[in-house]
This record gives C-alpha cells, sequence and structure tokens, in this order.
C-alpha cells in the first residue's frame, strides 16, 4: 500500500527506468521526500538550492493540481495517485552582450 | 545519442516560427525513443501560453502537456521533446531556456530573423543541468 508517483519520462532514468514508484507518506511533501530519498538523482530536477519544488514542476493529486488543494502540504491516502507534470517554458533573453539577427550568430 | 526528424516536419517548426513572429512559437515533437535516441514522427504547434511577453518567453501549460501525452499515447507515440522559436536572436538555447529544461527531452530552436525562419539547433540539457549541449540533428528525407 501506499501513493502511486508517476514518473514523467525524462526523470524515468533516475528512477531505476520505473514509470511509476510506490511510496508511503500523508502529505505530498511526505511523499516526495520519501521518493528522493529512494532515487537521489531525482532531487536535483525536482527541487532548487533552496530545497523548494521548482517553479516548472507540477503536481497532481487524481488529476487535480496540489496549487489549487493546500499545495504540498495536501494529504493523500493509499492508492492516491500523484503526477508529476513538467511545465514547458523557455524564451529568448540572452544576459551579457550577444549579437542579434541579422548577421553572425551571437555566442555569449 | 541523436535525434532525427523528417524534413517535412523541420519545415514545419519554420513555418510555425514565421506565423508567430515576431512572437516565438512553441509546440510538442511526439515520436519514437530509444533510451537516448529519439524519432520525431510528427509535430503539435502550441499556443504559447506567455501572453504578457510573447515575444521573448514561451510556455506550454501542464494541462496542455497531459492532453498532448494522452493524445501521443493513443497513436503509439511519445512526447520526446519540444521546440520554440527565438525571434531576432540566434538559434542558442538563453540562460532562461537552461532553468526551466528537463534532461532527456529535445529541445529544438529556430531562429527567426525579420520574419524569415533561419538556424534551427536541437539540443540536450547535461545531466548536472549546468549547460545545454549541442544534440546531433539527422534529417530524413523519405516517408515516415
Amino acid at each position: 500500500m501506499g501513493v502511486k508517483v508517476i514518473i514523467p519520462t525524462p526523470l524515468r532514468q533516475y528512477a531505476d527506468k520505473n514509470a511509476s514508484v510506490v511510496v508511503e507518506g500523508k502529505t505530498v511533501d511526505e511523499v516526495m521526500q520519501n521518493l528522493t530519498a529512494l532515487h537521489g538523482e531525482l532531487k536535483r530536477h525536482l527541487y532548487g538550492e533552496d530545497g523548494k519544488l521548482r517553479r516548472f514542476v507540477n503536481i497532481y493529486r487524481n488529476e487535480e493540481d496540489i496549487r489549487y488543494l493546500e499545495k504540498e502540504n495536501t494529504p493523500v491516502k493509499d492508492n492516491d495517485v500523484l503526477n508529476i507534470v513538467p511545465s514547458i517554458a523557455g524564451g529568448n533573453i540572452h544576459f551579457g552582450n550577444e549579437a542579434v539577427l541579422p548577421g553572425i550568430p551571437g555566442r555569449k | 545519442m541523436a535525434t532525427s526528424i523528417h524534413q517535412k516536419e523541420l519545415e514545419r517548426i519554420r513555418q510555425h516560427g514565421a506565423q508567430t513572429y515576431p512572437h516565438e512559437c512553441c509546440g510538442i515533437l511526439l515520436g519514437k525513443a530509444e533510451d537516448w535516441n529519439k524519432t520525431i514522427l510528427d509535430i503539435l504547434p502550441m499556443n504559447n501560453a506567455r501572453k504578457d511577453s510573447p515575444q521573448n518567453r514561451y510556455m506550454i501549460l501542464p494541462e496542455d502537456l497531459i492532453a498532448s501525452d494522452r493524445e501521443a499515447r493513443k497513436r503509439g507515440l511519445d512526447v520526446i521533446g519540444f521546440y520554440h522559436s527565438h525571434p531576432d536572436h540566434p538559434a542558442q538555447p538563453s540562460e532562461f531556456d537552461r532553468e526551466h529544461a528537463w534532461p532527456w527531452f529535445a529541445y529544438i530552436i529556430v531562429a527567426v530573423g525579420k520574419g524569415v525562419p533561419r538556424d534551427l539547433t536541437a539540443w540536450l540539457l547535461s545531466a548536472d543541468r549546468a549547460q545545454f549541449v549541442p544534440e546531433e540533428l539527422q534529417v530524413t528525407e523519405n516517408g515516415n
């Protein structure tokens, strides 16, 4: 018994190639802490250096975004499913004095 | 470790970049993967969710990604990466791109200068998250 955590494809390599992992915990935070204790390499990709979940990591409890529940304090029970879903973001802001098109493509 | 893409899909990415200029375009790469080798078989153009700053930012909402992932699986495909454009900037990942990147996924960037698609590059996040490394993009001419 426990909570099933769905591991997104890019992170499966850090979870022994498992698509999901069952871990214990009474809150989302406890489950995630237990998950990263079990598979230490996941931590770098899920948590920032400040120990908080990265901004682009979204967690859904049974298809509900925990941001709209009680965030990481959201309670979980046996057989709940947590889905880790990436936010995909980026953009062309460059720091430093790079060249812009047209012309020679610039590098930092 | 390489990513292959059909010329037709590559052209669709370029055209999407031209269509949304001077705003960034973005989309999802669907295909098949065997460990680190990926074959892009289709692209899903997405709406840029960054309405506040679409000329230099892009975002694909998690709910859009979940729906696309379901769609991909029905077709026997996987989400294997993403593309976006850099209007009037080189096809080089920015620090902002790196901070928000995930390992393993292929990231394609197309530079669009004055509305015309130019360089197109592919990147992978390094395992330590410290940098993007260039990914070899093999362009195929024949059908899937």
